[in-house]
């Protein structure tokens, strides 16, 4: 098993695994949501958060998840207030994300890979990494399997929820933090650029081969994991980064399903 | 104690309340129409007492263990997220299979419970809504304007099947509705809302009051009065007078 683990491939598909564990649930709920440009503007602000964390000398996990989580509080919040979302969420996302890049620029060049952060470094994931990612995933994944008829009804209709006792706005919570942790996990997979793609395409691609949405989140987990491995074969074959590749293999998979779903309703 | 209380209730919006110092009883068995021109207050006192708003003055109080059966306006869902019907019954709460097909073929829709919901008509998805609301067991089912979108003939069945069910059930109901004239032969007690209660009682009492006429005008231009109406004036008396 460490010999196994020694390989810098077997890690890096691994940890893409471990994202899109996920990824796969809680982009679901991004697409239900219509919540892309929230995972957006959550993901942008974790660059701030690197810059933070090796400025005040704190692990990059904890810098991006909590700055993440602040982001992701302010959106929701703002959301709740009925501001228009799309040009609050393109101020915010675009600010966060160019105030990371202005705050990264004061650390030495020599700490910092710039490029890593916002493309990912899936190939240079460790063990301990692996570890922090696996962890995160599977914890996302227990808090969405615990709340998930309560965070269905609250995304089917807010008001029929709260006749039923469930507070829309707890659940709007769940997904807040899960969205924060998520993004922590995804920086080093595929980067900061590309997360709300990895959260959205296999989710997309995974509707239209679903009658339900257990269904949907585990194809969509099936879809982000083939994703990561055919991406990773790929990047290695013809020299590509890997993090693009695996989400150009995603949206390649997305295209296929549109094919797939286009022949059923036509054999029906 | 009444199934539902609702006292001095005010309830605020960045724009100015919405409602104002309304006070409303609802007793068990009761059929209740909430009538009242767009904008006038009619979601924001369904949304209060359902528990979705908090009021800024007064307070609002169910019977303990209440039970509510609640039918939304209407229901857009996202056709992103794929779901048939039996699952969308059994949201939050698991509910036995025959008991979902016995409510389905109760509101007209037997055999809709493994299609999707979003291949579903609007009338079909109306009568699975209440279907849903049913399964509660409510001992009152309150419905925001649930014939929107339904046909003529759609909105009379809807009507009736909502009176049928009334009546095997026994459960309270609180309408809130544009349909006027269906609205005055099912109902005990209407209730004419603009911000305030501008006037309440049996539908006929209603119907005479000048101020039900302000407010929809007489007879059958009453639909076109609803959209020219402007509401300026100001009761300086109670919330609730005898007519």
């Amino acid at each position: 098993m460490t010999a196994l683990l020694n390989d810098f491939l077997v890690r890096a598909t691994l940890a893409g695994i471990g994202l899109a564990l996920a990824a796969g649930p809680l982009g679901c709920f991004v697409v239900w949501r219509r919540m892309a440009y929230f995972g957006d503007a959550t993901a942008h602000a974790a660059v701030l958060g690197v810059a933070l964390a090796l400025a005040f000398d704190v692990s990059v996990f904890a810098g991006t998840s909590l700055v993440a989580l602040a982001m992701a509080l302010a959106v929701s919040s703002l959301a709740s207030r009925g501001h228009a979302m799309d040009t609050s969420l393109g101020v915010l996302s675009h600010a966060a994300l160019a105030i990371g890049l202005v705050a990264i620029s004061f650390v030495p060049a020599v700490r910092v890979d710039l490029s890593a952060y916002l493309f990912g470094d899936i190939l240079a994931v460790g063990v301990g990494d692996l570890a922090v990612i696996w962890g995160g995933a599977l914890a996302v994944c227990a808090l969405l399997a615990w709340r998930w008829s309560s965070l269905l009804a609250a995304t089917l209709n807010a008001d029929l929820a709260s006749s039923a006792g469930i507070d829309p706005k707890r659940e709007q919570l769940v997904l807040t933090l899960a969205m924060a942790v998520v993004v922590a996990l995804a920086i080093k997979v595929v980067g900061a650029l590309l997360i709300a793609a990895m959260l959205i395409i296999p989710a997309a691609a995974a509707r239209g081969i679903s009658r339900s949405p257990e269904g949907m989140a585990v194809s969509a987990v099936a879809l982000a994991a083939i994703s990561v491995v055919g991406g990773l074969q790929g990047s290695l074959a013809f020299d590509t980064p890997a993090g693009p590749s695996i989400v150009a293999t995603a949206a390649a998979l997305f295209a296929l399903s549109l094919v797939v779903s286009q022949a059923r309703s036509r054999a029906r | 104690m009444s199934l539902i209380s609702v006292e001095g209730v005010t309830v605020g919006y960045a724009g100015g309340p919405a409602l104002r110092d309304l006070t409303m009883r609802i007793e068990r068995g009761e059929i209740v129409t909430v009538i009242g021109p767009n904008g006038s207050g009619k979601s924001t006192l369904i949304k209060t007492i359902l528990g979705v708003l908090t009021p800024t003055k007064g307070r609002v109080s169910r019977e303990r263990g209440l039970s509510i059966g609640y039918v939304p306006q209407e229901l857009a869902i996202d056709a992103s997220l794929p779901m048939t019907v039996a699952r969308f019954l059994s949201l939050p709460r698991r509910q036995d299979t025959a008991l979902i097909v016995e409510m389905l073929r109760r509101v007209g829709v037997p055999t809709v419970a493994d299609k999707q919901l979003s291949s579903l008509s609007g009338g079909q998805f109306q009568r699975v809504l209440l279907a849903r609301a049913l399964l509660a067991r409510p001992d009152i089912l309150i419905l925001d304007e649930p014939t929107q979108g339904l046909d003529q003939p759609g909105v009379a069945a809807f009507y009736r099947l909502i009176e049928e069910v009334r009546q095997e059930m026994g459960c309270a109901i609180l309408l809130v509705s544009h349909d006027l004239h269906v609205v005055m032969s099912a109902t005990d007690r209407v209730i004419c809302l603009n911000g305030h209660i501008c006037c309440e009682g049996a539908p006929d009492a209603v119907m005479d009051a000048p101020e039900y006429r302000a407010l929809f005008g007489e007879g059958t231009g009453g639909a076109l009065a609803l959209y020219q109406h402007h509401h300026d004036h100001d009761h300086d008396h109670g919330p609730e007078h005898a007519h």
